[in-house]
């Protein structure tokens, strides 16, 4: 069985992004970019799949400016088979819909009997691409996984909701998005990042495939949120209760 | 403009909160229907029906829903979708998994998390883990959409809106079946809806000293939530957590107790009327936002506030 699992390049968790002044967007110039985190478990979790043989194959896919390269070749350090690029027009605005039609294509093209992504890209946090795919494709899906097992062509699969964990089982072919607590990704080696090199990365144009990936929807302005104003600090616990009883009242 | 905003059903219990958030926003927009979908749903209908403002109240109850997995969930709510403008629900962890499933079986974008309605089409939602407010506009036909209920107050009770039962083709699929729940004892408020939340991080150390955490949320009747670290640390079940990828909660007092403010966390909560930090670190970025930073070690801060409460 191929394990597909999409992986998107964005700002690095660790950055504090910058909204440009003029509304028209967040500020990507000379920032670090990073895998999506949540990618990475998804990577790692079908890593140890092939490791254990439950599949065959694991395979990389990224959609996105030719940048994404370098996204896709961390992917192959940490141990996916090959990638493919979908690559379109530098900083054109890849919506989770588009996307999802184009990892639906290639999840059909390569016969994958698992497509595994995260739940969530930490730069539009749209929390969206899992679900859309599973539409498109008709497949049964199951997000927000802390624990996926593999058993006779389907899927066990836990969980996270609101009132605590849940578990599924779902029929393979499937699409599951992964969250945080499912594993913790390894770190590619040395070794692993000059192999890598040599992996295949298949580049394909966004055209090629022939489907409607225009956005839906316009950005009209990007703002900053309104700040907190900074407060003050107390010098004690009784004075914490005072203010919070006679300033604020809120006891 | 017509509006199906799908209830948030737990079990077989309405979410009453969450649901009458969510029908705030969708007011704003045009007549709503609501959607009550489940199994043995009737009593949750009612609820429904019962809320200010609502045109109708659909009830579709049948076994093939009765936990609304996303599969026939999405079925049924596309099959509705074309009578309607808009598709919207909750931003909750249920209909976070349907709602997307049902915008890309309309071939439509999904408005995630939306926190302000401008226009029919015009909508803003955070990104970046919401250190960045976008207003999009939507070209879709319909607009599906999930609405963070921490940005909207509840539509109030005394309503009494029409029941109306709706046929469910029962497309019993055998690609996905329930297991089971493995759900957290409720025994104190619910997290998004408190007005009052005690959250601890992995400043806190271990499980069992979570319970000092719980003490301090007894004394204010508040919920408890916590960071990432102290989730993944096991001090604390997955639900308690606040962030850009847990709970997004904005009530009256927030108190942060051994968690040091990183973005992500910041996310979940910096919406908060008021804001309490106790940390031993002075430099720690939580007391960029707090109202009131007490800089000490959280095990002689917390017994005394229990004590002096
Ligand atoms: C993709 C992704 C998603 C994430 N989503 C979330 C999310 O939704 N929510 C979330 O919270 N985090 C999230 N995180 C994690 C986030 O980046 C931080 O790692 C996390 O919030 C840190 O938790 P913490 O503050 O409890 O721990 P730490 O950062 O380790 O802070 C512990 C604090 O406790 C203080 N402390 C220690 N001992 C004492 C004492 N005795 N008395 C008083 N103070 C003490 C320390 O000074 C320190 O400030 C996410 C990260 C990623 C990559
Ligand atoms: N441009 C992209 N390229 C590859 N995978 C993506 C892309 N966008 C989203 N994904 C996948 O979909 C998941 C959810 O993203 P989103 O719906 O945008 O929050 C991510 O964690 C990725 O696995």
């Amino acid at each position: 069985m191929k394990i597909l699992v999409p992986v998107k390049r964005v700002v690095d968790y660790n950055v504090k992004i910058r909204v440009r002044p003029d509304g028209s967007g967040v500020e990507l110039a000379n920032v670090k970019m990073s895998m999506n985190p949540f990618d990475e478990i998804a990577l790692e979790e079908a890593i140890r799949l092939k490791e254990k043989g439950a599949a065959s194959e694991v395979i990389a896919l990224s959609i996105g400016a030719a940048a994404s390269q370098e996204t896709l070749r961390t992917a192959l350090a940490m141990g996916a088979d090959r990638a493919i690029l979908i690559e379109t027009a530098p900083g054109a605005d890849i919506e989770p819909l588009a996307v999802a039609k184009l990892i639906a294509a290639v999840a059909r093209e390569e016969e994958a009997g698992l497509v595994l992504c995260g739940k969530q890209a930490i730069d539009n946090d749209m929390n969206a691409t899992g679900q859309m795919l599973a539409a498109i494709l008709d497949w049964p899906q199951a997000t927000f996984a802390s624990e996926i097992r593999l058993e006779g062509g389907a899927a066990q699969v836990t969980r996270e909701v609101d009132g605590g964990l849940q578990v599924i089982g779902v029929a393979l072919p499937a699409v599951i998005s992964v969250d945080l607590r499912l594993n913790e990704p390894r770190y590619a080696s040395l070794p692993n990042i000059m192999k890598a090199k040599k992996k295949p990365l298949a580049i394909r144009p966004a055209g090629e495939f022939g489907l409607d990936i225009a956005p839906r929807l316009t950005v009209v302005t990007t703002v900053e949120p309104p700040a907190r104003k900074g407060g003050v600090k107390v010098g004690s616990v009784a004075e914490l209760v005072a203010k919070l009883k006679d300033e604020a009242g809120v006891l | 403009m017509t509006v199906l905003l799908i209830a948030e059903i737990n079990g077989t219990r309405l979410e009453a909160d969450a649901t009458a958030k969510a029908l705030a926003a969708a007011a704003r927009l045009g007549a709503v229907d609501i959607l009550v979908a489940g199994e043995g749903v009737s009593t949750a209908a009612n609820e429904a029906a019962g809320l200010a403002g609502v045109a109708r109240v659909l009830v579709a109850d049948h076994a093939v829903l009765g936990r609304q997995l996303a599969e026939p969930m999405a079925e049924l709510i596309a099959g509705l979708a074309g009578r309607y403008t808009h598709v919207i629900g909750p931003a909750t962890a249920g209909l976070k998994n349907i709602l997307p499933r049902v915008a890309g079986r309309l071939d439509v974008m999904i408005l995630s998390d939306v926190i302000g309605i401008l226009d029919a089409e015009t909508f803003e939602r955070p990104i970046y883990a919401g250190n960045a407010i976008q207003t999009v506009r939507s070209a879709d036909p319909i607009k599906v959409a999930t609405i963070r209920t921490a940005a909207f107050a509840p539509a109030p009770r005394g309503g009494s809106a029409p029941i109306e039962a709706i046929e469910v083709a029962p497309a019993a699929s055998a690609a996905s079946h329930w297991v089971e729940d493995r759900l957290s004892v409720a025994d104190r408020p619910e997290l998004s809806s408190a007005g009052v939340v005690v959250s601890g991080g992995r400043g806190v150390g271990s499980k069992e000293n979570f319970a000092l955490i719980e003490q301090l949320a007894d004394k204010l009747g508040a919920a408890v939530g916590a960071s990432r670290a102290a989730v993944d640390a096991g001090y604390a079940p997955n639900d308690r957590q606040v962030g850009q990828t847990g709970k997004v909660v904005a009530p009256a007092l927030y108190v942060a107790v051994g968690i040091s403010g990183a973005i992500q966390h910041l996310a979940g909560m910096k919406d908060s009327k008021l804001i309490v930090a106790i940390n031993k670190d002075e430099d720690a970025p939580i007391f960029a936002v707090a109202d009131y930073g007490l800089v000490g070690d959280l095990f002689q801060a917390v017994p005394e506030l229990v004590e002096r409460l």
